[in-house]
């Protein structure tokens, strides 16, 4: 089972924080377009400029392979103090 | 250290313990971030972290700042949750031997934090809210770093 977070403006867009995934899609791209289907305003925010994603708190880039993941966080432009 | 705060906290205090018994140190630098109420346009700043991931990112910036200004030690304080017009955000403090890097570094750590750690802030007001994201100021002054 994988648990997919979404932050930020993506939450908002989306109208959930945290889903979960039994079985897991096994790579990136295919976790994205599964979250994508059904809601065509999330897919795109996924794609938007800047947005980030972690494997298990890691940050990673390109189509990384999910096998074994617990958790995949999608990260927007980030902003703090 | 690093650490996320829930509550106000005093950035006074947090000053005077992080100086305290430091016969070797020879310069602390700090900054406190207040929230700014905007005439009236922002009622509260909440913000959003991703508890375990933004103290580990924020902890490799810091290390790498430690060993780049020659740094003995340094504090970030940085608030989560809803926050008030006048509470301060966030605090930094840093020490070295000598003054220079003391300031350099405190200067460098908030321009990451401002640009590129992991948290989410959205500004609330009589119109709504937005979600903030980093200026094209905040994104240059991070850059100098680079």
């Amino acid at each position: 089972m994988t648990r997919v977070l979404l932050f930020g403006r993506l939450s908002d867009i989306a109208g959930w924080r945290e889903r979960s995934y039994d079985p897991p899609p096994q790579r990136l791209s295919a976790l994205k377009a599964l979250i994508g289907q059904e809601d065509h305003a999330l897919a795109e925010a996924l794609d938007g400029p800047g947005v980030r994603a972690a494997v298990d708190k890691a940050l990673v880039r390109g189509d990384v392979t999910l096998v074994g993941a617990a958790e995949v966080a999608f990260l927007p432009p980030m902003s703090g103090g | 250290m690093i650490r996320l705060l829930d509550q106000p906290f005093d950035p006074g205090a947090a000053l005077s313990g992080f100086c305290a018994g430091r016969a070797e140190t020879g310069a602390v630098a700090s900054f406190v971030g207040i929230a700014r109420g905007e005439a009236g346009q922002a009622t509260a700043l909440e913000l959003e972290a991703y508890p375990g991931f933004t103290e580990a990112q924020i902890g490799e910036i810091a290390e790498a700042a430690v060993t780049r200004f020659g740094l003995q030690d340094f504090l970030i304080l940085h608030r989560v949750g809803r926050i008030a017009p006048g509470e301060a955000i966030v605090f930094v403090a840093t020490a070295s031997a000598h003054r220079r890097a003391a300031f350099e570094a405190c200067d460098h750590l908030m321009d990451y934090l401002k640009s590129r750690a992991p948290f989410w802030k959205k500004e609330h007001g009589p119109g709504g809210e937005r979600w903030v994201e980093p200026t094209a100021r905040d994104l240059a002054d991070a850059a100098r770093w680079d």
